[in-house]
């Protein structure tokens, strides 16, 4: 029994260990943040603020308050198209079997895999023939055609659990393709919609290749704003790690708010559901 | 009535399909077409309305493996090996540890998963400039060790330019030709084991052949006119330590999941058996987390072969030691105008990227049908 009681305050040690490892960077965006610019020096880089300063966050906002606005503009979009255009997508992957659909899907799927460097200059051509380049337009034109693999394979995962029998009843009653979908296959996922949306959310808030070649500086991201402030090289630290923490704010409350959902999308990433 | 419904499902799904054959497949196309035009490399045409563009064949790539300026690609190729190896190793060790720690009972095990997996919300870009700034030379994790009165650390960190583990370009036929030998030797061995004797044999000749030719033939073959060293820039530590932060947690997660997979009936049985619990564990849990593993690694491996925004966001994109293939195409491409260049590198990412996706897209499409 004694035994066992080592082994469990082993076991605590450690977790907890690594606990602290994880978080020291986050207490070190926080107090940095929350220093006077003065009195960040590198010999008391870890001590907490003497005074606590917010006037760096405000500082940050008034920088970053734009791009925050368009990358709210440009996740909200590009989230809820490719979570529509996936839901079809998945429905029909699942329920409405076609002879070749086999092939299409995977072929689908390749999409998310591929390093986006090997269609950016066709696409930087694309949206400049177009008159779509440099805009937010464009930005969740492409976003939303990228996203399509996850999100059409997370629901096609996700239907692929509710029973065929239930809509062959549906349709022996008459109900078409759309009646199935709005009566039944919508009412039931919900959830599902909430993994897709959560994960989109995070990825094209997050983005940053697509961001960083494809925007004007009027409609850039946060994340671009974000590297643009922090890449300079005689910077002063409180407002790049205030500007991080604005920047991480939307999808760590995501986050923490949702998890459970989050892990779920993480995990179809994976391609089995 | 049906009929007509699987015409409209065919026509709602076929936005999609013909949004991605452009966006992907056509794309793509257009990439490797560039890649063998010479577009971009005569700076007067590059920006030009209608430039003159002449097809080249293979040259950018012939240029890119073999021409004096372009060392820089092949060092890039070089740091994004180590990379991948050590943020792979790094995630899954880490991971499965973490996920082994979580599976214990333990009390708050919510609180600890949660804080594992936080990183994982954040942006490379914000995870890159926290990191670039934990890894100043004169503060951050260096000043670590004065908070319990040592001498703080003097590491460099990213601004290194310290080079280890050095070899030389002109041996890479030799390097594949060993590495052949040592996959050759490994299937002529647990073909033997399996008693597959007439496979055991074959493989064990070809090894034989290819290590003849690795020794006496390749050596000989000059793919560079002079030696050409490269090596492990130390200067990836820090990014590869980033890296990790970042996404163990994802490797945690599929871990977890994997334990949490496990029916209970199967540890029990094998305790009745008298394995103990490190037994059980050894033998029974970790076999099972195979292929969880295996998934790991594929997705770790395709992202660190793209990895771009944390670097760029940790070291810029111009800082030639922490340079790889995705950062360097970027350059290439948008700062340097040089579009057939930059296009050949993406192919050549695109490559490397799809020997590890296309596998495991297939197999596990298959299994799913044949379930």
């Amino acid at each position: 029994m004694t035994k066992h009681k080592l082994w469990r305050f082993l076991f605590y040690f450690l977790i907890t260990a690594a606990a602290i490892v994880f978080l020291i960077p986050v207490y070190l965006v926080l107090i940095t943040s929350l220093k006077d610019p003065g009195a960040i020096n590198l010999n008391s880089t870890w001590q907490l603020p003497k005074v606590w300063y917010w006037q760096s966050f405000a500082e940050a906002w008034d920088l970053l308050a734009p791009k925050f606005v368009n990358s709210l503009i440009l996740t909200v979009s590009a989230t809820l198209l490719s979570a529509f255009f996936g839901s079809m997508n998945g429905y029909i992957l699942s329920k409405w079997r076609f002879p070749g659909a086999n092939i299409i899907f995977p072929l689908m799927l390749f999409g998310m895999f591929i390093p986006y460097q090997s269609i950016l200059i066709p696409l930087f051509k694309f949206l400049r023939d177009t008159g779509l380049y440099g805009g937010l337009p464009g930005l969740i034109l492409v976003h939303v055609v990228y996203g399509l693999p996850i999100t059409t394979l997370i629901f096609r995962n996700f239907y692929a659990e509710i029973p065929d029998d239930m809509l062959e009843a549906a349709k022996v009653d008459g109900a078409s393709f759309f009646g199935i979908y709005s009566k039944i296959i919508f009412p039931l996922s919900i959830s599902g919609f909430v993994v897709v949306i959560i994960w989109q959310f995070t990825q094209v808030w997050n983005e940053f290749l697509f961001a960083v070649v494809l925007t004007k500086n009027n409609s850039q991201p946060i994340t671009v704003a974000l590297a643009q402030l922090a890449g300079g090289e005689a910077v002063k630290w409180n407002l790049p790690m205030a500007g991080a923490i604005l920047t991480a704010l939307p999808t760590l409350l995501v986050y923490i708010v949702l998890g459970r959902y989050f892990i779920r999308g993480l995990l179809a990433g994976s391609i089995k559901g | 009535m049906i009929k007509k419904d699987r015409l409209t499902a065919i026509l709602m799904l076929m936005p999609s399909v013909i949004l991605l054959a452009i966006f992907v497949y056509g794309f793509i196309g257009q990439t490797v077409y560039t890649s063998l035009t010479n577009w971009g490399m005569d700076p007067s045409q590059a920006l030009a309305i209608n430039p003159k563009i002449k097809f080249v064949g293979f040259a950018m790539y012939k240029e890119l493996f073999t021409g004096f300026i372009d060392i820089r690609f092949r060092q890039d190729l070089v740091n994004t090996f180590f990379f991948t190896i050590f943020f792979i190793a790094g995630c899954l060790v880490l991971g499965l540890g973490l996920a082994f720690l979580l599976d214990q009972n333990l009390k708050a095990e919510g609180l600890y998963r949660t804080i594992f997996l936080l990183p994982m919300s954040l942006s490379f870009i914000v995870t890159g400039t926290i990191w670039r700034w934990l890894l100043q030379p004169k503060g951050g994790i260096n000043m670590l060790p004065s908070l319990i009165g040592l001498e703080p650390m003097q590491s460099r960190w990213l601004t290194t330019r310290e080079q280890i583990w050095q070899f030389n370009w002109q041996d890479i036929p030799q390097f594949t030709g060993w590495l052949i030998v040592l996959v050759l030797l490994w299937i002529s061995f647990s073909a033997f084991r399996n008693k597959n004797k007439s496979r055991a044999l074959v493989a064990f000749i070809s090894l034989l052949a290819i290590a003849a030719w690795s020794a006496f033939i390749a050596p000989k073959i000059l793919i560079l006119p002079y030696p050409e060293t490269h090596g492990f820039n130390i200067a990836f530590v820090g990014i590869i330590m980033a890296a990790i932060w970042q996404m163990s947690g994802y490797t945690m997660a599929l871990y977890l999941a994997g334990l949490r997979g496990i029916p209970q009936a199967l540890r029990e049985a094998a305790s009745v058996d008298g394995a103990n619990e490190w037994q059980i564990y050894r033998h029974v849990v970790l076999p099972l987390l195979k292929p969880i593993s295996l998934s790991a690694m594929i997705i770790l491996g395709h992202i660190s072969l793209k990895i771009f925004d944390l670097i760029f966001a940790m070291t810029g994109a111009d800082n030639s030691t922490t340079d790889v293939p995705a950062l360097l195409m970027y350059l290439t491409t948008f700062r340097a105008n040089q579009f057939s260049k930059g296009a050949a590198i993406a192919v050549i990412l695109l490559i490397m990227v799809a020997f590890v996706i296309i596998p495991y897209l297939w197999t596990s499409l298959r299994s799913e049908v044949e379930r």
